[in-house]
């Protein structure tokens, strides 16, 4: 009985010896899911430039990331897919006009700078696509002011114009119909359109569980409020300026960044109302006509400061404590 | 009530839930150990070349926190030795040759009991331990100070871990002893309620107890029907689920006017007062990619996990982990050579691919650690706060009220280790506050 043979070089590791299915690669590849129907309107709406861009933006921040890592020798994390989709991103939240060289550009600036130099996956603290597209917005003021039509309403002479919010901006009294908009037949960075697509995906995010409900919600019912207070009541304004611009890519698709947005779920009401809040500034009483990406920039930026303030109450009440 | 603390949906792999319980025969060999509960180990009552009988106490000590420890088999001692254990200590192991004749030894009698200092002495010499995996000595849980306190027992059958039936079938084979065991301790310490909790998963035990207690006309207790997610049999979640009380780290159950058992704890007690047969087998739930023929089987204690694997049909492919308990709490062992003990509730045989320990990556803030523990606790936090050695910061958050279940984990997406970062972190203000 003592020549039995056992098996004695097994592995040994600590408790759990079985993880959940869901990894950084689904949690990212199932974002990618959820952008395609806003992709889908934005190639109806402005043809196959918007199709173009989307895949330089895709292939030039995987290769961004993928070369940062050759070159500083770290693991190679170009599989988790969140470069993918920051590269889809940034496509998104442009012109489906502006030079090509322009997106692989902030690629650079979005992978590069902002995400790799402060070391990768989770160590950013403002969101690669956002600053990017701040970046490009500074940079060329031209090419990412210039609209193009959608297709279906360009002229032989009139290929571009002024977007719902550059209107308003205008004080023209020509804006598109709710219904327009909602769909996403207006002029626009190319994935922020239609409304309607992206808040599909946004629903199959929620669904998924891979985001909360509560900063979308936050944010697009911010939105609404202040116009509907500003505007005196006017429904048709307030949801005229949910589905103007950025704010339904923004409040699914970029204020939701887990790396970049606060932790508790008080946090993440204070973050969305704050979004809410800066967009609207900016919109009505700002510069620019659109505010979107601001303020999501800026709240990225405050976002330890929320953690601070939610993490003292946390502590106070007790968590696992308290019972509930 | 009504309200449920955090839990998660674990995948079950509960293949063996409606596969009866098989006898294994005796191996040629056990290996019992003398460290098989929380507290002291026993001391060797046995010398090598003496003849042993099943039932026979060969382990006892004088300790308070401590349980007898039987043979499990009849034969001869061949030899004490001392080894390493999975804990890293040194363990004394008796090892017997068995002659597979099962003697029984003539200490084996149905204890008398006609009160409630005699109910907790024969408990003790039952050898019972907690059998869900904790293997705290019974008798003592038996024993609180504060006995005119306690109304409620509440016996759990949860069984939350993915894997393992046991006590499932034990619901289904011996519901009789589970009520039973439940009586006597209701009766001598004087408890009014007694509530078994049980996941909706096991359809057929929570049928089976409800039938035995209309069969029995038991008033006094009652199935309640858990939901099928982790970790509804942590002790903590489960005195929350059923009685409604919050019992935070480093409460005893009692504290709160609960005594709580493992449903085969209970059950295997109730076989003692009947039989008088101390515990020298139990069944456990044999599973995992790398395992022929996966079931539920009676082992003695001490076999080695290679027999008990032989006897379900042997290894289909190459075992690279083998864990003794639950995939989430359980401990992996080095070697197929490590013998069961009175809490090992299964062994899982695991092949390459399973038992691939996942590359960590960094951590993405989404919080599923939070949004994953029962007690709300932030694992993410933990880990940075143990990094740093920011003991005060570990503290602020509560790191002692986790109870290391493994649900942060299990979600994590980056494949973070957390709920052995927790552990290091409990270490850490434990060593922290010593000073």
């Amino acid at each position: 009985m003592e020549t039995r043979k056992f098996h004695n070089n097994l592995i040994v590791s600590t408790a759990p010896h079985i993880v959940s299915d869901d990894d950084t690669t689904k949690i990212m590849g199932t974002v990618l899911l959820a952008m395609m129907p806003a992709l889908v309107a934005g190639i109806y709406v402005f043809g196959t430039g918007a199709l173009v861009r989307a895949i330089v933006g895709v292939i030039s921040a995987v290769f961004f990331e993928w070369a940062y890592n050759m070159i500083t020798h770290k693991r190679q994390t170009i599989g988790d897919l969140s470069a993918a989709v920051t590269g889809l991103l940034i496509a998104f939240n442009v012109p489906s006009t502006i030079p090509v060289w322009e997106i692989i550009l902030a690629s650079f600036v979005a992978i590069f700078i902002v995400k790799q130099l402060y070391g990768g996956i989770g160590k950013n603290f403002v969101n690669p696509a956002i600053t990017a597209r701040i970046f490009l917005f500074i940079s060329f003021a031209s090419s990412m002011s210039t609209w193009p039509l959608p297709r279906m309403n360009q002229t032989a002479d009139a290929v571009t114009g002024p977007t719902p919010l550059g209107l308003l901006a205008e004080k023209s009294t020509e804006l598109p119909s709710n219904m327009e908009m909602f769909l996403g037949f207006i002029g626009g960075s190319m994935g922020e359109v239609s409304a309607l697509a992206l808040l599909i995906g946004g629903i199959f995010l929620i669904w998924r569980k891979v985001i909360s409900p509560i900063i979308p919600c936050a944010f697009i019912g911010t939105v609404f409020l202040i116009a509907l207070i500003y505007y005196k009541g006017s429904f048709n304004m307030a949801l005229f300026h949910i589905f103007a611009g950025g704010v339904m890519l923004g409040a699914f698709f970029m204020a939701t960044d887990y790396v970049t947005t606060p932790k508790l779920p008080m946090g993440k009401l204070l973050f969305g109302i704050g979004c809410g809040f800066i967009t609207m500034l900016i919109r009505l009483w700002g510069s620019y006509p659109e505010g979107v990406s601001f303020s999501i920039l800026l709240m990225n930026i405050m976002t330890p400061l929320i953690n601070r303030l939610t993490f003292k109450s946390y502590i106070k009440e007790g968590g696992a404590n308290s019972g509930k | 009530m009504g309200k449920h603390l955090p839990s998660i949906h674990v995948k079950h792999y509960k293949h063996t839930s409606d596969i009866e319980t098989e006898v294994m025969p005796i191996p040629d060999v056990v290996k019992i150990c003398m460290s098989q509960n929380i507290g002291a180990p026993c001391k060797p009552l046995v010398a090598k070349g003496d003849y042993v009988k099943v039932g026979q106490k060969i382990g006892d000590t004088d300790a308070f926190v401590s349980a007898p420890i039987h043979s499990s088999v009849s034969g001869t001692v061949k030899d004490i030795v001392e080894v390493r254990g999975s804990m890293g200590g040194m363990e004394t192991l008796i090892v017997i040759e068995t002659d597979k004749k099962q003697e029984v030894s003539e200490e084996v009698a149905i204890p008398k009991v006609e009160n409630y200092e005699q109910f907790v002495k024969a408990a003790r010499a039952s050898g019972v331990v907690g059998l869900g995996g904790a293997s705290f000595p019974t008798h003592i849980k038996l024993n609180p100070k504060n006995l005119d306190e306690c109304k409620v027992l509440v016996v759990n059958g949860a069984e939350c871990e993915p894997f393992i039936t046991g006590d499932n079938r034990m619901m289904i084979e011996q519901g009789q002893d589970v009520l039973d065991g439940m009586q006597l301790i209701m009766h001598y310490l004087n408890l009014d309620e007694g509530i078994i909790g049980v996941e909706e998963n096991k359809p057929e035990a929570i049928a089976n107890l409800n039938r035995l207690i209309d069969q029995n006309g038991i008033s006094n207790i009652k199935v309640q029907v858990l939901q099928s997610r982790y970790p509804k049999g942590a002790e903590r979640v489960l005195v929350y689920e059923t009685t409604g009380q919050v019992m935070n780290a480093g409460v005893l159950p009692a504290q709160l006017g609960v005594i709580l058992d493992n449903v085969s704890t209970v059950a295997v007690l109730g076989q003692y007062f009947r039989t008088g047969m101390p515990i020298v087998r139990r069944r456990i739930t044999v599973d995992g990619d790398a395992v022929m023929n996966p079931k539920n089987v009676f082992v003695p204690i001490g076999t080695q996990i290679a027999d008990v694997i032989d006897y379900c049909g042997g290894y289909k492919v190459e075992p690279r982990k083998i864990i003794m308990g639950g995939p989430m709490m359980g401990r992996a062992t080095h070697s197929d050579e490590s013998t069961t003990m009175k809490n090992t509730g299964s062994i899982l045989a695991f092949s390459q691919e399973m038992a691939e320990v996942k590359e960590e990556t960094g951590c993405i803030n989404c919080c599923r650690c939070h949004e994953a523990c029962p007690f709300k606790l932030m694992p993410m936090i933990f880990a940075e706060a143990y990094e740093r050695r920011q003991v005060d910061r570990l503290n602020d958050f509560r790191v002692m009220q986790c109870m290391e279940c493994g649900s942060c984990s299990y979600v994590c997406p980056a494949r973070r280790p957390l709920s052995f970062t927790n552990k290091l972190a409990k270490g850490l203000v434990k060593e922290a506050s010593k000073k």
